[in-house]
């Protein structure tokens, strides 16, 4: 399966947020580099606002990411639950 | 092909020899001596005779290169549009067969750059 | 009186139908082909606007909020910044060419950008497609606006910065970025979303902003790091944007898969020459490096658009034949475009420099079968007669691509010791290119690049100098009248970054800053 991935800068809000892709995906990498967190995944990867939630305390919306984002790879479906990037081939 | 347009797509080019008030274009390159990153673009009048650019116009512009003062004029061989061409110098550019954005460039045998890296 | 009951907020997918398709209508007393001129002469079939969807599903009212918070940020960095003197902390003086370039060079697509999607928005009859493009034309005159802004600290104290949309209108190198942008505005609305939603921003964008903006945050420059990520954070969006599109245009007919797979080639290629200049920039410019420009297409390009074409291989959709060529070129690309600004110093707005000993191992460790043998003779040579004050300043202008408009530097596929030279005869005229692709790009629309407003030419015909000046009096230097034209000093916005006042206030200020005076 092709990578999918999601680059955030590296700041205390993507702490969490990072640290719970961590959580739901097993199979996402962690790459840093100046200033931005790159997270690899093997052909699909989730960002779960229920587990940000659970991490920081508060509700979160998914949206906010929008904020911090820097690029992404990979098709992209998203909710008021999750966000999903993911390869069909 | 053509370009997709909503009406009739049809202009003039930007380029056409009339507008370089009597000069016609002649792009020159010096093979393996890529220390010069491209060829170069000249006006010249088609009345000028090809040795007047050898002699008066290439040393300013190869000359900073150790390899430009050695080389033998007798022995460079000519490509024009990247066929062998055999330019007469004593012949204007015109009489040479020369138009407008042609394109020659010339082989020094024996001379390849800087330590010879075609630079 | 009634009470009225709270209504549960709608959800996210509710909330986008309700604010986009259902903010739309049928007109009744105009026609669909008079309202939306534009949507068929491309060839393009679409026959349900409704099947696209953003899959953000961000809404403008979400828009509003989100974009403000982004610019509260990137301002109250830029401020602190400011108010730290940050321009000092940059590695060293050299880094800041990357910013002239960057300015000069891209900051005004930005604001093209920004017209090129506000035009393709107004003529998509669907909902979908005409919010996100005016969420990315807003997006991209924020662009145009906060790098101009962040970059205009800079322009306090260093050269070259000055007049950059003067410069972008006229600049012989700049007429590279310009006229790739130019050809995509003039095409129709679907190959516009095509060449700069698809190729440009998803296909190749992240070349262009992650090694720069890391660059920028590894080099100590708050300020383009700052606009860089804030600006990035549209990017993801526009990337989707672009995506999405493709799929759309490719699910609604088979008939659109030849069309598009067409645009797809060449704007990939046209996009990749463009990105020439970020090549070199990332090898030679910054001077704490991230990675190579080689490792950079290797991760962006080879890995993830490989996957991005694996997964468009169900529509029919190949990738880009020239994708081929261009890992020939990967080990030549940097050398071939630095090598041409150390030539032309003389006419750039910025400055060039040879790299130091050190900066030379790591090209060769990071280029190992291209370095040594093709560049560091030249390099070595330079460097000898720049240290006999024989500096090398190329005065002759280059012959260009009608199509890229880069002079002519490139090689031969497989061989870098042969200029690569192709041409096409058309209505009696000669037209020469730098490349197999460039050539077919030509062919398909010989109409449109004819018209190319090729510097060289142009300098030539007459047309770059101020006005008033006459080219036949005695002693006339066109250097120097061209510079004029470009609004640029020689002396101080060009020549070497050895001898340049950047370098000398640089020192003199950084001094200040460490020590009592």
């Amino acid at each position: 399966m092709s990578t999918v991935f999601l680059a955030l800068q590296t700041n205390e809000e993507t702490r969490p947020i990072i640290e719970a892709i961590l959580q739901d995906n097993p199979s996402a990498v962690v790459d840093e580099q100046p200033a931005m967190v790159k997270i690899n995944a093997d052909g699909r990867l989730v960002v779960r606002r229920q587990t940000i939630e659970e991490i920081t305390g508060r509700d979160y919306d998914l949206q906010e990411l929008q904020v911090n984002m820097i690029t992404m790879s990979g098709n992209l479906d998203q909710t008021d639950d999750e966000i999903t990037l993911f390869w069909k081939a | 092909m053509a370009v997709a347009a909503v009406s009739k797509y049809e202009f003039a080019p930007a380029d056409t020899q009339d507008k370089f008030h009597g000069a016609q274009l002649l792009y020159i390159g010096w093979e393996d001596h890529l220390l010069f990153c491209s060829p170069f673009a000249f006006p010249f009048p088609a009345t000028m005779r090809f040795g007047d650019i050898i002699a008066g116009v290439l040393p300013g512009v190869f000359g900073y290169h150790p390899d430009f003062a050695q080389i033998d004029w007798a022995k460079a061989e000519w490509l024009k549009s990247g066929k062998p061409f055999q330019p007469d110098f004593d012949k204007s550019l015109a009489d040479n067969g020369l138009k407008h954005k042609d394109v020659i460039r010339f082989r020094t045998p024996g001379l390849t750059g800087i330590k010879g890296s075609c630079s | 009186m009634d009470m009225t009951v709270a209504k549960k907020k709608l959800g996210l997918k509710e909330r986008y139908a309700v604010m986009t398709r259902g903010l739309d209508w049928t007109p009744s007393y105009q026609k669909m082909e008079d309202i939306y001129p534009y949507i068929a002469y491309e060839g393009i079939k679409i026959h349900d606007w409704d099947k696209w969807e953003d899959p953000f599903r961000l809404t403008m009212d979400a828009y509003w909020k989100y974009q403000a918070e982004k610019e509260r940020k990137l301002y109250s960095v830029l401020d602190a910044y400011t108010q730290n003197n940050g321009h000092l902390n940059v590695t060293d003086a050299r880094y800041l060419n990357t910013v002239k370039l960057f300015l000069s060079g891209i900051s005004p697509l930005e604001y093209v950008a920004h017209r090129g999607f506000a035009h393709a928005g107004r003529q998509f009859p669907g909902p979908g497609p005409r919010v996100a493009c005016l969420m990315q034309s807003l997006d991209e005159i924020r662009h145009a606006q906060t790098q101009v802004h962040a970059v205009s600290n800079y322009n306090k104290y260093y050269n070259g910065m000055h007049d950059f949309h003067h410069a972008h209108d006229r600049v012989w190198f700049l007429s590279v970025p310009k006229s790739f942008f130019d050809d995509a505005i003039t095409a129709g609305p679907f190959e516009f979303m095509v060449s700069i939603g698809f190729s440009f921003e998803y296909v190749l964008t992240n070349l262009l902003f992650v090694p720069f903006v890391s660059g920028a945050a590894y080099n100590g420059d708050m300020a383009a790091m700052t606009f860089g990520f804030s600006a990035q954070s549209d990017e993801a969006r526009h990337m989707t944007l672009g995506l999405e599109v493709i799929k759309f245009i490719l699910e609604q007919d088979p008939d659109n898969v030849p069309i598009v797979q067409r645009w797809i080639d060449k704007w990939t290629w046209r996009g990749y020459r463009v990105l020439t200049l970020v090549a070199m920039m990332m090898d030679y410019m910054l001077p704490k490096r991230t990675m190579s420009w080689k490792e950079s297409w290797e991760i962006y390009f080879e890995e993830n658009g490989g996957a991005l074409f694996k997964d468009l291989a169900r529509y029919g959709i190949k990738m880009p034949k020239c994708a081929e060529q261009i890992a020939l070129e990967k080990d030549h690309l940097s050398h071939q475009a630095w090598s041409t600004f150390y030539n032309y110093a003389a006419a750039a707005n910025f400055h060039t420099w040879m790299p130091d000993e050190d900066e030379m191992e790591w090209l060769s460790s990071k280029y190992p079968n291209s370095f040594d043998k093709h560049y560091r003779p030249r390099y070595e040579f330079w460097r000898e007669q720049a240290a006999k004050g024989n500096r090398f300043y190329n005065k002759t202008l280059p012959m260009l691509c009608q199509t890229c408009q880069i002079p002519m530097i490139f090689t031969e596929p497989g061989d870098a010791t042969k200029t690569c030279y192709r041409e096409v005869d058309y209505k009696n005229e000669k037209y020469h290119f730098c490349s197999d692709y460039c050539k077919e790009i030509f062919e398909h629309e010989p109409e449109k690049y004819v018209q190319a407003w090729l510097p060289v030419h142009q300098i030539y015909q007459g047309n770059c100098f101020p006005e008033g000046t006459d080219p036949t009096v005695e002693g006339f230097d066109p250097l120097a009248k061209v510079l004029e034209y470009y609004h640029l000093e020689h002396g101080r916005d060009n020549l070497d970054f050895d001898i340049s006042e950047d370098k000398k206030n640089f020192a003199e200020w950084r001094g200040q800053a460490t020590k009592n005076v």
